[in-house]
């Protein structure tokens, strides 16, 4: 049968050599394990954490940003649904023929079809690309029934912060805007996010943190090209804080309405705890244009208004105290005790200093005048007298005891600390000492002295409270946090001198021959004691004294007198502090002054205490006649 | 003449002995292993039969019976028909250069209207039959002779210049290998081995300036891959970020995070393991290699039990081969050896793969079946 005896030999070498062959195969399979172990086993946990940074990607959700809310719960600031249009380029099968269905139901303008363009090109294109914000209702339904056309178009609802009463609170919320290249110091990663907005001025600013809550997260999983698949967890974020304010949306609102068509700024506080209840800055912006970008036509309008629109004059606005500014003087002067309250001055409408003369408002003179009349009748020759007498140092003091010349650390930011001279201040300034001609000036609130309005408020606060540090606070809580300020300190003035000053602005206002008694109160149990101040902007001439001063009508608006006005209410137990400053506005008493009077009538009609003003009086316009003061 | 075909028993096996000797063991085993590929398949079409699992089972069936067919056909048959298979191989790859089309940059295929024949994958399979025929006629002492030489080393060269040429380097490397083995296998001196190892390592600078430069790119990114992990070591560091997070136990049929987001490309084709072993962990894939060892075992032992030199020689052949072909697929997706195109032998999707796969396993049960028949060193024609 064997046909072959070599068979036997070709079969004792292939065996030989099928066992090295079967055991290099096994020996490669043994390699190829402890491959695999090394891999899954040693290794596995680095390439498991690489896997994940393949396939896992957090998108960040935006938290919805703080309410802001009035003393009552009037909301100032809320978000808003921003209907919007996006397009997913990969869904349709031409962008351009698209856009052009979509312009028939939302009309595009030129800039948007090419930005939408030009980032789908740039851009993968499963992700969606906005094309059109904050449409109408209509519009965003016009778009949802169109959608079966419109290839590729998606509507979506997004949030966007809106600001119910615009102009009335833009300086004192504030608004949003994008971020900007300086704003990402900041490490939040939600500065990144397309579209979100932080808080550029205002309140918005101030507290942005606090109203911007903190960043929601959806882990999403997504493929090797970036597309998401689906998520994989979903954390909300913590929603940014509601912020409540001390401010009386009413009143801040009538306020504004009341200053409407000048440049102007008024403040209005309550005298014991500080809280700013109403703070108006005219003209204004809108704060809900910036939250969608501003036309370069409107910020120019912005920038070039001499009324200043962008800037809030209630802390930033800087204005020489005039008139206002003599109770601080009267105080000064009680306090040295070389001034006797009751001893008269002689005015005559001119004092002379050195080769200098000092001049009264009044050219004819007040003749002799004690200090509640002097107070009264807001005579200067009474004031460059007994500032003369007492002199700059106590003048100086006595300004920053009433807040004058110092910033408070308020809410809004922006705050300008205005300025009290002093004999230090000139010469590290100006190189020069002080001359005593100046100490007249300030006697009388001009010269180098300048308040802001919210100054102005906190010297009426602390004079009308019973010399206590009141200061100003605009936030009540935010969050669960309430804000309290601790119980005012006294800022270290004689009752006699306090009762003395506010029996002069009594006089001002209640005296039938005081600067102000045409714009008093007096509906029963409302009573205001206020004071009017006229701020010199321009240089008087001595020739211009002699051929007779030009009135203000007869003058450039932008060289007119400031028009100031500060009162506290009521008279018999103060609560409520106001100021006003209209810029140029002429006359303390004729513009500022019954400004002032309607919104402290609104103040005590509102005030919870005040059962006597009842029925329905809104606050009327004021029919007072012009008055003239100096 | 006649009783030199007869088998150790003395008689011819009937189609009913044949079907006794079939090894249905070994049928299972292959049923185990294709079943894997079915369901990273399903897995891979995300949960679906279509477009993959259907279809690779439909060939499957389409493979047993060709295995079918080809085992129970005499061993004798297929050793009359060695040399003309051989034949008819050779010419399609020569036709190749002719006839052949372009695709994925290679010129591979010939479209034969039903199928696009991949000439070179046929040359595997004939190559194996046409040694195993060449060293069947020869004695022990004429092998190692250098006239007898010629013959083979004409029978591995042609083909595998011609591969080279299309430009497939891994079958060009598989054919190559697949020969070297046979050769010593029927026995080849040592001397041989020595000389021609050391003719090898000289080579290496002249065939490094014959490679494509995408050839020589896949080489280099494979010593370096991290040089550019988004070109062309993207494959391969995906392939072990996704087989190295699955870890001991693997994230779950189905749940492969890697293959499933497509960071892992060709998952059901050339990097079929890598998922298996995202989903399946270590122990699927040593699952899997545990079933491969056993294939190749099965297939040693038959070459150990067969009285004919073909049968041997054919078994080992196919044996090698079905190990080249898991051993290139595993070590490429775990960044031992560089990327080059080989499939997962039954568990990649692919046509042309599976029926070679199954008409080589066709001829190895052929083997076996017939492995007590003994047959002359120049039995003439069988028919």
């Amino acid at each position: 049968m064997l046909t072959d005896g070599t068979d036997n030999v070709r079969f004792k070498t292939f065996s030989r050599r099928a066992a090295i062959l079967g055991g290099a195969q096994l020996l490669v399979f043994g390699g190829l394990a402890s491959r695999m172990y090394y891999l899954q086993v040693l290794k596995s946990s680095e390439y498991q954490m690489l896997a994940e940074e393949n396939r896992v990607n957090m998108r960040l959700l935006a938290p919805l940003r703080g309410e802001i809310l009035d003393r009552f719960g009037t909301v100032l600031a809320s978000n808003r649904q921003n209907f919007r249009v996006l397009l997913i380029p990969e869904q349709t099968p031409d962008i351009e023929e698209t856009l052009t269905k979509l312009n028939r139901v939302v009309p595009l303008s030129e800039t948007q079809w090419k930005r939408v363009l030009r980032d789908a090109r740039r851009s993968p294109a499963f992700l969606p690309i906005t094309v059109s914000e904050n449409l109408s209702w209509a519009q965003f339904a016009q778009v949802n029934i169109h959608e079966p056309d419109l290839a590729g178009i998606e509507p979506d609802v997004g949030e966007t912060r809106h600001y119910p009463h615009g102009q009335a609170l833009a300086h004192v919320v504030g608004y949003v805007a994008a971020v900007s290249e300086r704003d990402l110091d900041d490490e939040d990663p939600l500065l990144k996010l397309p579209g979100f907005r932080i808080g550029k001025s205002g309140l918005e600013r101030r507290l942005d943190s606090e109203l911007r809550g903190t960043a929601g997260a959806s882990h999403v999983e997504v493929n090797a090209y970036g597309r998401v698949i689906r998520e994989l967890s979903k954390d909300p974020g913590t929603p940014g804080s509601k912020v409540v304010l001390t401010l009386d949306m009413d009143l801040q609102k009538y306020a504004t309405e009341r200053l409407a068509g000048e440049a102007a700024a008024a403040v209005v506080m309550d005298i014991h705890t500080g809280d700013v209840l109403a703070s108006v800055s005219t003209p204004a912006y809108d704060p809900n244009d910036f939250n969608v970008g501003l036309s370069q036509a409107t910020w120019n309008g912005l920038i070039e208004n001499p009324y200043k629109p962008l800037v809030n004059k209630t802390i930033a606005g800087q204005y020489p105290p005039g008139s206002t500014f003599k109770m601080v003087v009267a105080a000064a002067a009680v306090d040295s005790g070389l001034v006797n309250p009751n001893q008269k001055v002689q005015c005559t409408g001119k004092i002379t200093l050195g080769n200098h003369d000092f001049h009264c408002w009044k050219r004819r003179g007040h003749g002799y005048v004690n200090m509640l009349d002097s107070i009264m009748h807001s005579c200067d020759i009474y004031f460059y007298e007994i500032a003369k007498k007492i002199g700059i140092d106590r003048i100086e003091e006595m300004a920053h005891k009433f807040g004058l010349g110092e910033t408070y650390g308020y809410e809004v930011p922006g705050e300008k600390p205005g300025l009290v001279p002093s004999r230090g201040w000139k010469r590290a300034t100006t190189g020069a000492p002080w001359q005593q001609g100046e100490t007249l000036i300030a006697g009388i609130g001009q010269g180098y002295l300048l308040a802001t309005p919210l100054q102005l408020a906190v010297m009426t606060s602390r004079l009308a409270n019973g010399g206590k540090a009141v200061k100003p606070r605009l936030v009540r809580s935010v969050g669960e946090e309430g804000r309290f300020s601790s119980p005012a300190e006294p800022i270290g003035v004689s009752d006699r001198a306090l009762a003395l000053a506010r029996e002069g602005m009594n006089r001002v206002s209640n005296h039938p021959r005081g600067t102000a008694f045409r714009a008093r109160l007096d509906e029963p149990g409302m009573s205001l004691a206020g004071k009017t101040g006229t701020a010199q902007v321009r240089r008087i001439t001595r020739a211009e004294r002699e051929s007779g001063v030009l009135s203000n009508e007869e003058i450039e608006w932008r060289r007119r007198d400031h028009a100031l006005f500060v009162a506290y209410a009521p008279v018999e137990d103060p609560r409520y502090a106001v100021s006003v400053v209209v810029e140029h506005g002429s006359s303390g008493s004729r513009t500022a002054a019954p400004v002032a009077r309607d919104i402290m009538r609104l103040v005590l009609e509102r005030d919870p205490s005040n059962r006597l003003a009842q029925g329905s009086q809104g606050p009327a316009t004021s029919q007072v006649q012009p008055l003239r003061e100096g | 003449m006649v009783d030199a075909f007869l088998n150790a028993s003395g008689r011819e096996m009937s189609l009913k002995d044949k079907f006794f000797e079939f090894n249905w063991g070994f049928l299972l085993l292959v049923f185990a292993i294709a079943s894997m590929g079915f369901a990273m398949l399903y897995s891979v079409a995300d949960g679906n039969f279509d477009p993959w699992a259907s279809r690779q089972a439909v060939r499957f069936g389409i493979g047993v019976c060709v295995l079918f067919v080809v085992a129970f056909v005499d061993i004798r048959v297929w050793m009359n028909l060695a040399y003309p298979a051989y034949g008819v191989a050779l010419a399609l790859l020569v036709g190749v250069e002719f006839l052949g089309f372009r695709g994925m940059g290679a010129q591979r295929w010939i479209d034969l209207g039903f199928i696009q024949l991949q000439p070179s994958e046929l040359m595997k399979i004939t190559l194996i039959l046409a040694l195993a025929r060449y060293f069947h006629g020869l004695t022990l002492d004429q092998v190692s002779r250098l006239r007898f030489l010629v013959a083979p080393a004409l029978m591995i060269g042609v083909p595998f210049y011609l591969t080279l040429r299309q430009p497939d380097l891994g079958t060009a490397m598989l054919i190559a290998i697949v020969g070297v083995v046979l050769l010593f296998m029927a026995g080849l001196a040592w001397r041989y081995f020595i000389v021609g190892g050391l003719a090898a390592l000289g080579a290496i600078p002249v065939a490094w300036g014959m490679l494509h430069d995408y050839q020589k790119q896949r080489v280099l990114t494979f010593l370096d891959p991290e040089s550019d992990p988004l070109g062309s070591g993207y494959h391969i560091l995906q392939s072990k970020i996704a087989l190295g997070s699955g870890g001991v136990f693997g994230k779950g049929f189905m749940e492969g995070t890697q293959s499933h987001l497509n960071f892992l490309p060709e998952k059901h084709t050339d990097f079929i393991f890598t998922m298996l072993a995202e989903e399946l962990g270590l122990v699927g894939g040593l699952t899997l290699l545990g079933l491969y060892v056993m294939v190749l075992m099965f297939g040693l032992t038959v070459g150990l039990q067969t009285r004919n030199q073909f049968g041997r020689l054919l078994a080992i052949g196919i044996t090698v081969n079905f190990f080249l072909y898991i051993f290139i697929n595993t070590a490429m997706v775990m960044g031992l050896v560089p990327v080059v195109g080989v499939p997962l032998p039954l568990v990649s999707y692919g046509g042309t793969a599976m029926l070679t796969l199954m008409l080589g396993f066709g001829f190895l049960m052929s083997v076996y079946i017939h492995r007590n028949y003994e047959i002359t060193r120049n039995p003439g024609a069988f028919w």
